[in-house]
């Protein structure tokens, strides 16, 4: 059997999963033995590649951007799986979802008691467009596996990785 | 007292009459969720999580208000009422906003428990996101509606334990809240004594210390029991 392919995403969240992951320490090494990290924020591959075995997606989806790339990852990937809260829950991501649609949300932070250039961004093919609601993973596509946490716990991440290698 | 015999998931139990299938089952080690339950107040089987079947009977009975009888046959995890428990918890999850991360009482919440041992890992139904408010109007205490679960342990221990009844539930369905005295603000109720035995009453992070920070909530399951014990018993025990 070859190396596991696996890939990272970071859509709506903070990155703090991705920090956790890093933070799995010496364990970092013995993965690197073990995997290829085809496409993540930690490495230079531009498009999302076939053939994955395993992509771990941080984030909520809050623009269309994201639901084009979780909706690529799904497609090209045997087993997705929301890595941390916003992915999982919507978290804090989410909590904007209660003020109302994208544009009450853009003038709110924009436009509202700003006092420097207001202004919503609008760069079309370069801002990516808000969605209306932020989503967890789950409402976007089929997703195998779920990894709580704010962010997940790095022992939490390499149990998860060891179980996943050891089940191949 | 009449001893009444009945089996709990196949096991041949003694109880007193007066015993609910709740106590029973926790006697005897069988273990049954709840939430809305609090030693030391009335039982209202609000939350529905201690439902369980009764030979005999086509409704579920929730365990906390239903009466020990001889012979009765109770089944407390059989596929459909662990289904039916998921998905309340994911419900409640749904309903408000309970956003673990920043929540005082993260890690050491009753919902968050519940969440992990009836195994959701996830909400299959669509979060409301309600645009819900949090009142910090009282001198020492706050309560964050977006935490929510209307169990109404606050109230009923304000009522039955400190006598002051100064929350209430205004509201129907899905935009029920609790209110203080009349939707006053807490700050400004003339009812409340500040006892703060809503604060250890409540199950998640809606009532909480004012200055408690993301997890720091930890509260004294205990305390109702405590009070009611000794106020009834005259023992100062948990």
């Amino acid at each position: 059997m070859g190396r596991l392919r696996l890939a990272t995403i970071w859509l709506g969240g903070c990155s703090g999963c991705h920090m956790s992951f890093l933070d799995i320490d010496e364990f970092l090494i013995d993965l690197a033995g073990l995997v290829d990290v085809v496409y993540s924020p930690l490495v230079d591959t531009k498009v999302y590649p076939k053939d994955v075995d395993v992509v771990l997606i941080e984030g909520a989806a809050a623009s269309e951007e994201h639901i084009d790339l979780a909706r690529l990852a799904r497609k090209n990937t045997k087993k997705v799986v929301a890595f941390g809260d916003c992915a999982v829950t919507g978290n804090v991501t989410a909590m904007r979802n209660h003020l109302g649609p994208a544009l009450v949300v853009l003038e709110r932070a924009y436009l509202r008691d700003v006092d420097v250039r207001p202004g919503i961004p609008c760069e079309p093919g370069i801002v990516p467009v808000l969605l209306d609601r932020v989503r967890p993973l789950h409402e976007v596509i089929p997703v195998d596996g779920f990894i709580p946490g704010c962010p997940p716990p790095a022992k939490r991440i390499k149990e998860y990785l060891e179980s996943t290698l050891a089940n191949r | 007292m009449a001893v009444k015999t009945l089996r709990i998931d196949g096991r041949l139990i003694s109880a007193h009459e007066d015993q609910t299938v709740l106590d029973v089952a926790r006697e005897a080690g069988i273990p049954l969720p709840t939430l809305c339950h609090l030693d030391g107040v009335a039982a209202v089987a609000a939350c529905r999580l201690c439902l369980v079947e009764v030979a005999g009977s086509a409704k579920l009975q929730p365990a906390c208000t239903t009466k020990v009888a001889e012979g009765m046959v109770v089944q407390t995890a059989t596929d459909r009422l662990k289904s039916y428990r998921k998905m309340i918890v994911e419900l409640l999850l749904a309903e408000k906003n309970h956003v673990c991360s920043v929540c005082v009482s993260n890690g050491h919440c009753e919902l968050q428990d519940l969440a992990v041992n009836v195994g959701v890992d996830h909400v299959r139904y669509d979060y409301l996101h309600p645009d819900c408010h949090v009142d910090i109007s009282h001198e020492r205490f706050g309560i964050d509606h977006n935490r929510c679960v209307l169990c109404t342990r606050c109230v009923r221990t304000c009522d039955q334990v400190e006598g002051a009844h100064t929350w209430d539930v205004a509201g129907r369905g899905h935009k029920a809240w609790i209110i203080s005295d009349m939707a006053q603000p807490w700050g400004a109720s003339e009812s409340c004594t500040s006892c703060g035995k809503c604060v250890q009453a409540c199950p998640t992070g809606a009532i909480f210390h004012k200055g408690a920070s993301v997890g720091e909530m930890r509260k004294d399951r205990d305390l109702i029991r405590f009070v009611v014990t000794a106020r009834e018993k005259k023992q100062w025990v948990v």
